[in-house]
């Protein structure tokens, strides 16, 4: 716990779920977890290399913007999935090729 | 025992995003996704991250993945009882997400981090967050409060029925 690599390999493998998300899933909201699991995987890199290596709270800064962007990011995009339902009946992305039927 | 701890809520961490990534149930995988943001939450505390460890817990657990559940409660049908989710060309997914994993470690590893042999312990960041946020970031923070408006009004002008 008092090693850099540990939150590393946590957080490279924290992206690599989260990545294997967003390319294999087809249902929307499925696709929007995987997202937040990369953005928590950047957050951990952030904070662990404020710790470790910088030794100052810029890392806690970004990590804080991160987080106000990812919940913008949750709210705009699940309107856009709830459009998406009421256009379609469904939420494959897909599916999902054009932006007006 | 702190140790402990840490590898417990590591493994935590791992266990519950390969559910999101692989399980079957979209319900399941949502509340597998509590379990990370709870994780990352503990691994902020084990990084002398007060205020971000809270910020977490509030912003995530109450509110993105309350959004989600909304999300997928509003876009199926509540007569399936099981809401599953299917996956396409997992074996290439898999295949391409080791890649992109062996890489990253491969270079990230081996790499002597200047300073990393000494961690720095925090007292209390809540202090220095709110001075760095009205000094250095003060530009960034307030493009961030019209951001968030801009997304309040686009959210909600989006989800209206008639567009």
């Amino acid at each position: 716990m008092d090693h850099l690599n540990s939150y590393l390999v946590l957080s490279a493998i924290l992206f690599s779920l989260g990545l294997y998300t967003v390319v294999t899933r087809r249902n929307a909201v499925a696709i929007l977890m995987g997202v937040e699991l990369i953005l928590n995987a950047a957050n951990i890199n952030f904070v662990a290399f404020s710790k470790f290596v910088t030794h100052n709270l810029d890392g806690h800064l970004i990590s804080v913007f991160i987080i106000m962007l990812a919940a913008a990011e949750a709210a705009v995009a699940l309107a856009i999935v709830l459009n998406l339902y009421n256009d379609r009946g469904h939420i494959n992305v897909d599916e999902a090729n054009a932006l007006k039927q | 025992m702190a140790d402990f701890i840490f590898w417990i809520i590591w493994a935590l961490i791992v266990a519950s995003a390969a559910l999101v990534a692989f399980g079957n149930n979209l319900i399941h995988s949502v509340f597998a996704l509590m379990g990370t943001f709870l994780g990352v939450a503990g691994i902020y505390i084990f990084l002398n991250a007060d205020f971000l460890a809270v910020t977490q817990i509030v912003v995530y657990v109450g509110g993105i993945l309350v959004l989600l559940v909304f999300g997928i409660m509003l876009t199926n049908k509540i007569s399936t009882a099981q809401i599953s989710q299917s996956s396409v060309q997992k074996g290439l997914g898999v295949l391409v997400v080791l890649g992109v994993l062996t890489i990253i470690l491969t270079s990230v590893l081996p790499h002597d981090w200047v300073g990393a042999i000494t961690p720095m312990a925090f007292d209390d960041t809540v202090e220095g967050i709110g001075k760095l946020l009205f000094t250095d970031y003060l530009i960034l923070f307030e493009i961030a409060s019209v951001l968030l408006l801009g997304a309040l009004i686009g959210a909600a002008t989006l989800a209206r029925k008639e567009l």
